[in-house]
């Protein structure tokens, strides 16, 4: 008994607690934010606390066994929370950002601060404004001042919140799968620098993404300067090499092409899908393509010879379905129809829409615009430069700017002699800064093998998420997320956004910024290397103006890239060999979801139905209905592909408008270190992408296995007709010359208004009755407003098998409609939020009055009264409720918690819901306007505009209005006016206050049969 | 003479009680069943069998009260699925009880006199089982009170409109009224198992049961007048608690749904499965308990005609629906046609019109509707038909409905399956209870059919 009474010694309590306070103190002031209590002593860079980590409790609290001992633990407990509060003590160094609208003291508990950043994808920027809840990003939204952006953003963008808040990410730097510090990597660095140092860097390799961070490029040329025979590559696998190097074909210099939608009349894109998420400039570009097809305006008309259907492709006004290897084949025929030769094809068919689009092209000369598909070999690209020079289209719908990229080499090769390099053992110390190339570098390079090689002495991984290539390598050190640091990046254009944090780093993360100033011995603040750079730019006196002017702004002003004179080099483009026809040719593609793999934990992306294929969870291998037919192959049939000897097995989904001899097959999945969201999910399509053929390739084989693989797709039907011979007209279309001829054809079907014996409840005496349009001439399908409903929402992923028996949850959905012949049909998009009927059939039926009206005209759901019968969703024509069939939101994650929009409740299981049309956002804007009336003593009103709802405010192609329609001047309103607004199942009387303007299509006459 | 012709075209048409009966060896024969009769393996096995199936139920419930109602295969589109289709499905099944007890009785058919009982004990259990279903259907079902109107202190009340606030009350009513009406007829046979059991705990409980019953003249007079006020009571109930069922539908905006024909289509519908499941139950029972003079063949052959009849009915139903579907120019409507006759659930709506309405004109034949076998085979055959009549009316309806980019399947999950077989066990668990511890054939009333209790006629 006496020996175990033993008061602990101090040591025993805290091993080696000889912390050095000023040491730590020391380290604290050169880092930024509140961290972690316990990362104190890792700052001090005590190992002795690594024992004490692994301890899990102090020697000594393991020993707390009888009443004696208890004041050791009172010890313990005292010096913990001495400890604890440590960060109280310590003044932390300032660093000051700075908020968009409002200044710093007015910040008011419950009201949200906007802070200006940008996002970043492809190293091209997106500039945003992010919503922070005292302190917490809660929502993206895109920076209205910006040009890229306008206010709109593309899904990713929105998405990115919740990888910030992903639970999967790296938390903290490891070395050889143990825990470490930043302090440590940057001490055991220190030995191979020195050695390099000598040797002029000539062992040192950085790998990056793509970047176009002017700091970044600046600190590359230091560290470059410091170790000139180190070399910086740079791979992605999304990336740019076909465009530059069409560029050089072109005009023998790398250069980036810019193009102005609104000025062109006709446009013809030859497989470029720039209306997709991720594609540089698409925010911008789908706003002002969106913005010309006003069809009581001057309406454009869009050309699409495409392979793998695209939102572009749906939008077209005439599409030539073609495979992608015959893409160039087409260009060349139709730039010689330009050049006034007659277009030559093996097809009349199609020699008659070449000559059209020749002829319609040749007509609006100056105001047309072609566009190459990045996937495209670089003769198509220098062919579209040649035909929009002939088309004197160059400083007028398109611009040659500088390169976006901060590094334009051609990636594949960088990444080839990377590999080349870590064979021939001339690297000791490799840096890879983001992505993933273990995944995704092209299969015929063994990347994995030449980076798995004891040859490659030192392997460092910056990143996320401890991914296939952080597995791989020595040191992980654990990245912080755009939201969390210091940078700055290139938008489109040229315009540099600064990024700024929104937050501390959750789990302290270093941005790659203070990692290459590690390299170079330094331990700068991401603050210290973005704003030191910008200081050596803008030397003026006025710099903190202009500084703070930057932050508030989001970007700095007039750093766009000036158009430069070029004219294409009339060089003979060597023409490739037609491709053989009857070879099957695999096309691989990013997802439009997850991207290149790199959001495949993202859980809304995953959830995101794909624009035209409505699948979510997986990829497949997409086929036309030609080819099924042909080979006896139905959606979900297993079957296996096989490229040059090389394998993937996934299931076929038959996509209408592909072509024919042609497959499609997205990367991106089959992740096998994503986390818990991304792996597993979908097979890898990266075995069969080799640098020969990063996206085209012919020779595949397709084997059926017999098996039978699930996909989820959210889409019921994809036409509208349903089979008896009707047709059901949620969508209704007209083309431009009929719409002349018959404005109001959108109309049938609604009843007359008063169609009723009992009065209903007089909305023209609300002071306000909310209404939406909805245009789908201008709606392209993007998924922008389905990720932004997400986010504000708060809306829960429920997984693949839970999206497979239809239950995914989104308020909002984009239908995807094909009409016609199934090998080259006409697409449509539809976005359905709850259409908020004034006669809701859901209300009527509800036995607890959980789904009631209110004056202003919403259809509100009162979640706590929802017993959850389920009635009010069967008896809503539009099903647009969703229910909450098991517990799908995530109660436990603590990140998850701080993620969430504080003004909307979190829902529970057992409970009804559906689109409120962002009604906190409408309650928060009447406050307001009612403070400041009854201040100003004046009857209130609250302005048309001010209120917008999520998915309004994120959509790129500004297809949603909302506003008051009682307000006869509103936006809204007058659209509500026109005759192409028609109320979707007007005919059952439900009076919806969504309403649509119909789709108006554009066709060449001369392609009219 | 007339009394002798009469006489002997009853006899031809078979009697609706075998000769050779006295009041005592009535009284005998149906008491002993319950007060003598040893319990037989058979009963126990059967019983066993069925509160497994009961537990199982159970235990489906208690997962989906831990997990919630996504354990099913509902979705959206298809919000109600199993859960619906059987409380229709036991709702209409316990219909013929009441129909028999009180719309027969004030018809004077006193052919009911012998399977009255146990049709409505079969009516109380069947509404019983229905009764699972709303319940636990609902996402929250701890807030089910929500759907009482009662005095709280949320400034909560139910929404009146809706027809599920309707139903509360019908239901409820239906099984109130049911229950009394059943109760107050078994007082009398109450009174003789208290006075010929041996035992003293069944003296007790029969005795607390019957009320203080002695059998006497005034006794009688109260308990007749009591007797045909309940009668007049439920008989409405009997047209209104599907008529309301009908309601949860008819209301909806649903194309299959929204339909003006349903209430007495439902109520037809509902007597239809009722009967069948009268048969299927009487058939075996007169066999097992040699019942077969009290349960004659007489008995199946009027339930037979009743549901030739409102099979008629239920069929007029479909021919109206499909009709008003073509006729009616609404493409909605046209739309769910094509779908009941094309769609991916065709099998099974061609498989209904085979139940219900093919399989059925059997009974056209007299061979058919006085052979035990081939009777209680149709009825079963009905009974499926019927289910699948509420799964084509509520699910198929559902799967495609305005827009076609919602349009989806239903796939029932096991916990479906269990909770409905275990439906079927609870009420096969309450009916071998029944049969064993109550008189299942009223002593009193076929003691009424006796020639000695014409007493009124000799004078």
């Amino acid at each position: 008994m006496e020996d175990v009474k033993q008061k602990p010694k101090p040591e025993d309590v805290c091993p080696g607690k000889k912390l050095d306070r000023a040491a730590v103190e020391e380290q604290l002031s050169r880092t930024s934010g509140p961290e972690y209590w316990r990362s104190l002593e890792e700052l001090a860079g005590s190992s002795e606390f690594r024992e004490m980590m692994h301890r899990e409790f102090p020697k000594g609290a393991s020993e707390w066994l009888d009443s004696v001992s208890r004041r050791g633990f009172l010890q313990l407990m005292g010096a913990s929370l001495a400890m604890a509060g440590m960060t109280g003590c310590t003044r932390l160094p300032l660093e000051e950002i700075v908020p968009y609208v409002r200044q710093p003291e007015q910040v008011i508990p419950g009201r949200p601060m906007f802070y200006a950043t940008a996002f970043t994808l492809g190293g091209y920027a997106q500039p945003l404004l992010v919503e922070s809840h005292l302190g917490r990003p809660t929502k993206i939204e895109g920076n209205p001042l910006h040009p890229a952006s306008l206010g709109a953003t593309d899904l990713f963008a929105q998405a990115s919140i919740l990888a910030m808040y992903d639970p999967d990410r790296a938390q903290s730097v490891t070395h050889l799968g143990d825990m470490a510090s930043w302090s440590e990597f940057a001490k055991q660095l220190r030995g191979p620098l020195v050695v390099q140092k000598a040797l002029q860097g000539a062992g040192i390799r950085i790998l990056t993404q793509t970047v176009s961070s002017p700091t970044f490029k600046d600190q590359m040329q230091s560290f470059l300067a410091m170790y000139p025979q180190a070399k910086w590559h740079v791979y992605e696998p999304v990336n740019r090499d076909n465009v530059l190097e069409g560029a050089k074909l072109a005009f023998g210099q790398p250069v980036e092409t810019r193009y102005d939608f609104s000025q062109a009349a006709v446009i013809l894109s030859l497989d470029a899908d720039f209306m997709a998420a991720g594609s540089p400039g698409n925010v911008r570009y789908i706003r002002d393509f969106a913005a010309k097809r006003n069809p009581d305006a001057d309406m454009s008309r869009l050309y699409v010879i495409e392979s793998t259907p695209s939102p572009t492709g749906a939008k077209a006004d005439h599409r030539l379905p073609v495979r992608a290897s015959e893409v160039e084949g087409f260009s060349r025929s139709l730039a010689s129809a330009l050049g006034g030769s007659a277009a030559a094809s093996a097809n009349p068919g199609t020699a008659k829409f070449l000559a059209a689009v020749a002829a319609d092209l040749a007509k609006h000369k100056g105001a047309s615009l072609v566009i190459a598909g990045d996937h495209q070999p670089p003769a198509v690209h220098a062919i579209a430069h040649a035909m929009n020079a002939a088309l004197g289209n160059v400083g007028k719908t398109v611009f040659y700017t500088d390169p976006v990229d901060a590094n334009p080499v051609n990636q594949t090769e960088s990444l080839r002699e990377l590999v080349s390099d870590m064979r021939a053992g001339k690297v000791d110390l490799l840096v890879i800064v983001g992505g993933n190339p273990v995944y995704d570098a092209p299969a015929d390079l063994g990347f994995e093998d030449a980076l798995n090689n004891p040859k490659v002495a030192v392997r460092v991984y910056h990143g996320l998420y401890q991914n296939e290539t952080a597995h791989l390598c020595h040191w992980n050190l654990n990245s912080t997320h755009y939201l969390e640091e210091w940078s700055d990046a290139r938008a489109y254009d040229g315009t540099v956004s600064l990024v700024q944090p929104l937050i501390a780093p959750l789990y302290g993360g270093h941005s790659a910024h203070e990692l290459i100033s590690a390299l170079m011995g330094s331990d700068a603040t991401g603050y210290d290397i973005v704003r030191s750079y910008w200081q050596k730019q803008h030397t003026g006196a006025d710099f903190e103006a202009f500084w703070r002017k930057t932050l508030n702004d989001g970007f700095v002003a007039g750093t766009a890239y000036a158009p430069k004179q070029l004219s294409a080099k009339a060089v003979a483009i060597p023409a490739a060999a037609a491709p053989d026809s009857a070879a099957l040719e695999v096309n691989l593609r990013r997802d439009p979801s997850i991207y290149d793999g790199q959001f495949s934990n993202n859980g809304w992306l995953q959830e995101l139905p794909k624009p035209m294929s409505k699948l979510t969870w997986d990829n497949a291998i997409q086929i036309g209905p030609k080819m099924a037919d042909r080979e006896g192959l139905q959606s979900m049939d297993v079957v296996t592909l096989e490229l040059d000897g090389r394998k993937v097995t996934g299931p076929v989904w038959i996509q209408a408008g592909h072509p024919d001899h042609s497959v499609t097959v997205h990367l991106g999945y089959g992740r096998t270190r994503a986390g818990r969201a991304g792996t597993g999910a979908g097979f890898d399509a990266y075995p069969l992408r080799t640098t020969g053929a990063l996206w085209i390739a012919l020779g595949g084989k397709l084997t059926k296995t017999g098996d039978h693989y699930v996909l989820a797709s959210t889409q019921g039907f994809q036409t509208m007709d349903i089979g008896d011979g009707e047709t059901r007209p949620a969508v209704r279309q007209a083309t431009l010359a009929e719409y002349r001829k018959e404005p109001r054809f959108a109309k049938e079907d609604e009843p007359p208004a008063e169609l009723t014996l009992y009065p209903g409840f007089d909305y023209k005496k609300s002071p306000d009755a909310w209404g939406m349009t909805i245009d789908l001439n201008k709606c392209v399908g993007c998924n922008s407003c389905i990720v932004a409903c997400q986010s504000e929402n708060n809306i829960p992923v429920v997984g693949k098998d839970q999206t497979q028996r239809g239950r995914h949850m989104h308020w909002l959905r984009v239908d995807a409609y094909y009409q016609g012949d199934r090998d080259d049909p006409s697409a449509y998009f539809q976005p359905v939020p709850c259409q908020q009927c004034e006669n809701a059939p859901c209300e009527l039926v509800c036995p607890v009055g959980a789904t009631v009206h209110s004056s202003e005209g919403l259809n509100d759901m009162v979640y706590n009264r929802c017993i959850g019968t389920r009635y009010c969703s069967n008896n809503c024509p539009y099903k647009v409720r969703r229910f909450n069939f098991l517990l799908f939101q995530d109660w436990e994650t603590p990140q998850y918690k701080i993620m969430r929009n504080p003004d909307v409740t979190v829902r529970s299981r057992g409970v009804m819901e559906k689109c409120t049309y962002c009604v906190q956002r409408i309650s928060e804007h009447r406050i307001d306007a009612e403070t400041a009336a009854v201040r100003e003593n004046r009857p209130f009103h609250v302005a048309d505009g001010s209120i917008q709802t999520a998915c309004q405010q994120s959509c790129p192609a500004n297809a949603i209005e909302f506003g008051n329609i009682n307000d006869a001047g509103s936006k809204v309103a007058k659209l509500k006016s026109l005759d192409r607004n028609y109320g979707l199942l007007a005919d059952l009387n439900t009076r919806p206050r969504t309403t649509y303007l119909a789709e108006i299509r554009n066709p060449n006459p001369e392609l009219e049969t | 003479m007339a009394d002798h012709l009469k006489q002997s075209a009853v006899v031809e048409r078979a009697p609706v009680i075998e000769p050779g009966h006295s009041f005592a060896t009535v009284t005998d024969k149906i008491s002993s069943i319950v007060l003598t009769r040893p319990t037989t393996n058979g009963w126990i096995f059967g019983f066993a069998v069925s509160f497994l199936a009961t537990m199982m139920m159970l235990f489906a419930l208690g997962v989906l009260f831990l997990k919630g109602v996504g354990i099913w295969g509902i979705n959206i589109p298809i919000g109600w699925g199993f859960a619906i289709v059987n409380f229709v499905w036991w709702i209409g099944i316990g219909h013929a009880g009441t129909l028999i007890s009180a719309i027969l009785l004030l018809l004077r058919q006193s052919w009911r006199n012998s399977i009255n009982r146990f049709a409505e004990a079969m009516t109380l259990f069947a509404v019983a089982c229905a009764g699972v279903f709303p319940g636990v259907h609902t996402g929250r079902p701890w807030l089910d009170y929500w759907m009482f109107p009662y005095p709280n202190t949320m400034n909560y009340w139910p929404q009146f409109r809706s027809p599920l606030i309707w139903d509360v009350f019908a239901v409820s009513t239906y099984f109130t009224v049911s229950l009394l009406f059943w109760f107050i007829g078994l007082i009398p046979d109450f009174g003789t198992l208290r006075d010929r059991a041996h035992n003293k705990y069944a003296q007790m409980i029969y005795g607390l049961l019957s009320m203080g019953w002695r059998g006497s003249a005034r006794h009688w007079a109260r308990y007749e007048m009591a007797y045909l006020l309940l009668a007049g009571l439920a008989t409405p109930l009997v047209l209104s608690v599907h008529t309301v069922v009908s309601f949860d539908f008819a209301v909806g905006i649903v194309p299959g749904w929204h339909t003006t024909i349903f209430p007495p289509y439902f109520v037809a519908g509902a007597i239809y499965s009722g009967f069948a499941m009268v048969l299927m139950l009487a058939i075996p029972i007169r066999k097992i308990y040699n019942l077969e003079d009290f349960i004659t063949d007489r008995h199946l052959q009027n339930s037979a005609k009743v549901m030739l009849a409102t099979g008629w009915i239920v069929a007029y139903g479909y021919a109206i629906e499909a009709f008003t579907g073509w006729y009616g120019g609404n493409r909605y409507d046209a739309g769910l046609l094509y779908n009941r006759l094309h769609g991916p659930y065709a099998f099974w709506y061609y498989m209904l019109l085979l139940c219900n309405i093919g399989i059925p004109q059997l009974l056209w034949f007299r061979k058919m509707r006085t052979h035990p076998v081939f009777l209680f085979l149709i009825s079963f055959v009905i009974l499926v038909g019927m289910w699948l009549e509420r799964f084509v009316i509520i699910v198929i309806s559902l799967t495609r409905d305005f827009v076609p980019s919602s349009f989806g399947m239903y796939y029932p999950t096991k916990w479906d399956w269990m909770t409905y077989i275990g439906t079927i066990g609870m009420f096969l668990t309450a009916m071998f209870l029944f049969v064993r511890i109550l008189p299942m054939i009223s002593i009193f009333e076929i003691r009424q059919l006796l020639p000695e209790a014409k007493v009124e006629g000799k004078h």
